[in-house]
């Protein structure tokens, strides 16, 4: 029996439709926007300006303080502006705009197909270089990494979980990444097992990726530490304390980090990125964004460099499909509809995905039955119907009280909801009341 | 006989617990202040919060505890209640200027077209926390009404017409309900000034001219001629965008006819006599000219 995490989860339409297209370049753009605040934590810091001649892999943006990351251009070409740019929910933030001349790479980044294995630095001359080229978690969440990989005194990490569950429908960004490019993702994570000290990683992937893990299995043979495991096929199964719960057992306590019970969880896409960045010295500069949706033509796997405006995408995967309804910036679960097509790639596109109208309109919204079924489901063991009342109420000492904070916002409530209620809407304005109330206290 | 047991015990044990509470009552006895409730009973009892205490009952018990009534006012009550209280209590009176809410954004429906929809629930903080709204302007009102069912006092509703909320000034009594319900801040507490006249920028905007006068027709655009033109001192200019400081205006409207974009509004202030609306549209003709 293949194992899940033991609280809730839902199991919507796979819908992977892109799963099996190759990874396909997309050609470079004549313009990139690329914004300084890509990752969770302070905005980079602009070390560019106006009229500059930057090349691939120049630094544009130093990291603003421990928890941030570095920008790097993902093109060669002259800074035309640093200016406000709309990034994805319409609210203006900095960005670096450029100016595409060719395509003229640093020279210290190693652009060869050859698949460089040896390793030799030590933990903090690896985490030095992850910082260096502003790795963030790819999984959609932004967090920088070598934060996760510095645990905080007192902890120990004993084993690194890779997450390759991609529980999200539709999206198919990482499972191409495991077939296509196996080696250099069990190479990153022996890496990142140097870098965090630990002599165990297991790989978790979702049953429905079948030809993954037998591709995965068959090359760990040659990685001493690495385990590949099928997990079953369970939404929010990519979920930090999820996934830990599913493959160690191991319950994360409310507010504490995964890091308390000995985990530290990375997603496979991050660590394709840290082998680049290790063994090529090649910063994130570019990533795998699933094009995707019913009515689109050709759903496609794109190698995209950050800052290309997500219009180029939809193009190369066959145009605006006619009805469309929504574009939505990620997976269908917990993605975030775009305000238009002009929004440049970040570090943590996963996915396109264009909804039709009829798809994407909301149902109508009827009285709670109290059926409870939001309970099942909701992976934190929380009560989504009493927080989304809480909220409604304003009643933010109970919303605290009923562990409002720990919500993941995977919206498993708001799909199971048989009266269509937006309860995910609620609890996110109530989480964000309940911390920034956290926040006040503190300070 | 049986009865008359029944009524003698029944009522010894009445008389013991009585007794019992008698006592009890005046070993705990907690003392409270008899002018808390004489103040309570002067204040208009809306329990609004807009004095920053919870509820009348809070507002009368730090009244009678305070030193003096300093920076103690009810804003609903005025004037008028808080020279009661002082009585009561005796103590000097606290005067404060009457305030009233206004609405910092004028992008109506024509002014500031739709370009994408929103489907999701009526909320302005809950659209807010998802994105900056449906308009080009991720600064301006998203006209759910979140001010609307804030308001105790049905001082503010949505103007259908325009889709922007409009404060009834007569109702308003300034406790800053909808102040701290806007989650895009643009409602403000200003003074009511004289005859209820009042000059303010109604636009929140700090994009850069052109980008906000895409968004909206009558954004404020930080030209910054209004600065220029105002004698007092009033107007400052930050981030793109011009504010008016109501302890300094004069209310000379130099500022409002100068706008290029009409984000300066004049409210209860009688129409402009032509002769002058001219003679100023002269002298900027003149000024041109000779520049």
């Amino acid at each position: 029996m293949l194992k899940t995490f033991r609280i809730g989860g839902i199991h919507p339409p796979e819908n992977k439709l892109s799963s099996g297209k190759k990874i396909t370049l997309l050609p470079v753009p004549k313009q990139v926007v690329i914004p300084l605040n890509q990752h969770i934590g302070a905005p980079a810091i602009a070390v560019v300006k106006k009229g500059d001649d930057v090349k691939v892999g120049t630094l544009l943006g130093k990291a603003g303080g421990f928890v941030s990351a570095n920008i790097h251009s993902s093109v060669s070409g002259k800074v035309n502006k640093i200016d406000n740019a709309l990034d994805s929910s319409g609210y203006r933030r900095p960005a670096v705009y450029i100016d595409v001349e060719g395509d003229e790479w640093e020279e210290s980044i190693d652009r060869s197909n050859t698949i460089l294995k040896e390793c030799t630095l030590s933990s903090k001359e690896i985490i030095d270089k992850i910082t260096e080229a502003g790795i963030v978690g790819l999984g959609g969440a932004t967090f920088p990494t070598q934060v996760k990989l510095m645990p905080p005194p007192g902890n120990k990490a004993e084993i690194l979980l890779i997450n390759a569950a991609e529980c999200e429908p539709y999206l198919t960004a990482d499972h191409t990444l495991m077939l296509e490019k196996g080696e250099e993702v069990l190479i990153g994570i022996s890496i990142l097992m140097k870098a965090i000290q630990v002599n165990k990683a297991i790989v978790g992937i979702e049953n429905n990726k079948k030809d993954a893990i037998v591709h995965l299995q068959k090359l760990s043979v040659n990685f001493p530490g690495i385990e590949v495991l099928p997990l079953k096929v369970q939404y929010p199964q990519g979920g930090e304390k999820q996934l830990i719960d599913a493959i160690l057992r191991r319950q994360v306590k409310s507010g504490a980090l995964p890091i308390s019970v000995g985990a530290v969880v990375q997603n496979i896409g991050t660590s394709y990125a840290v082998y680049e960045a290790v063994q090529k010295n090649k910063p994130l500069i570019e990533r795998v964004v699933t094009v995707t949706g019913k009515a689109v033509s050709n759903p496609s796997n794109l190698s995209v460099r950050i800052g290309t405006p997500i219009s180029h995408l939809i193009e190369a995967a066959g145009g605006l499909p006619e009805d469309i309804g929504k574009i939505i910036g990620g997976g269908p679960m917990m993605g975030k509809a775009l305000i238009n097509t002009e929004i440049p790639v970040i570090k943590g596109t996963s996915g396109i995905l264009l909804m039709t109208r009829k798809e994407s309109e909301r149902k109508p919204v009827y009285n709670c039955i109290r059926c409870a079924k939001c309970v099942n489901v909701c992976p934190m063991g929380l009560q989504p119907t009493q927080l989304m009342t809480v909220t409604e109420f304003s009643n933010w000492d109970l919303a605290e009280k009923l562990h409002i904070t720990d919500c993941v916002e995977c919206g498993s409530c708001s799909y199971t909801c048989p009266s269509n209620r937006p309860l995910l809407d609620h609890i996110r304005l109530g989480k964000g009341k309940v911390l920034g109330i956290v926040r006040s206290r503190k300070t | 006989m049986v009865i008359l047991i029944a009524v003698i015990s029944l009522g010894a044990i009445g008389a013991i617990g009585a007794l019992f509470l008698y006592f009890a009552s005046k070993k705990f006895e907690v003392y409270e202040d008899p002018r808390i409730a004489q103040v309570q009973e002067i204040l208009p009892a809306a329990n609004c919060g807009g004095c920053g205490f919870p509820g009348c009952s809070g507002f009368a018990n730090a009244c009678v505890k305070a030193g003096t009534l300093e920076g103690l006012y009810c804003p609903v009550g005025g004037t008028d209640v808080m020279n009661k209280v002082a009585a009561v209590l005796g103590k000097e009176v606290a005067t404060a200027e009457p305030m009233v809410a206004v609405v910092r954004c004028n992008g109506t429906c024509e002014a500031r077209p739709k370009i994408n929809n929103y489907d999701g629930t009526a909320n302005c903080a809950m659209a807010s926390a998802l994105y900056g709204g449906n308009t080009g302007c991720s600064f301006g009102c998203l006209g759910f009404g979140d001010c609307v069912s804030a308001c105790n006092f049905d001082a503010i509703h949505i103007n259908p017409l325009t889709g922007l909320p409009e404060v009834i000034e007569d109702k308003c009594t300034a406790c800053g309900a909808c102040v701290k319900a806007c989650p895009k801040t643009i409602i403000e507490l200003r003074k009511i000034g004289p005859k209820s006249r009042r000059i303010f920028v109604s636009c929140v905007n700090k994009d850069k001219g052109g980008i906000a006068k895409k968004a909206c027709n009558s954004a404020c655009i930080g030209c910054g001629k209004c600065v220029k033109e105002c004698k007092f001192d009033a107007i400052t200019l930050e981030n793109n965008l011009a504010y008016i400081d109501y302890t300094k205006c004069r209310l000379c409207r130099k500022c409002s006819i100068v706008c290029p974009t009409g984000a300066i509004l004049e409210i209860n202030l009688p129409p402009r006599k032509e002769a002058v609306a001219e003679a100023v549209v002269k002298t900027e003709e003149n000024k041109e000219t000779t520049n």
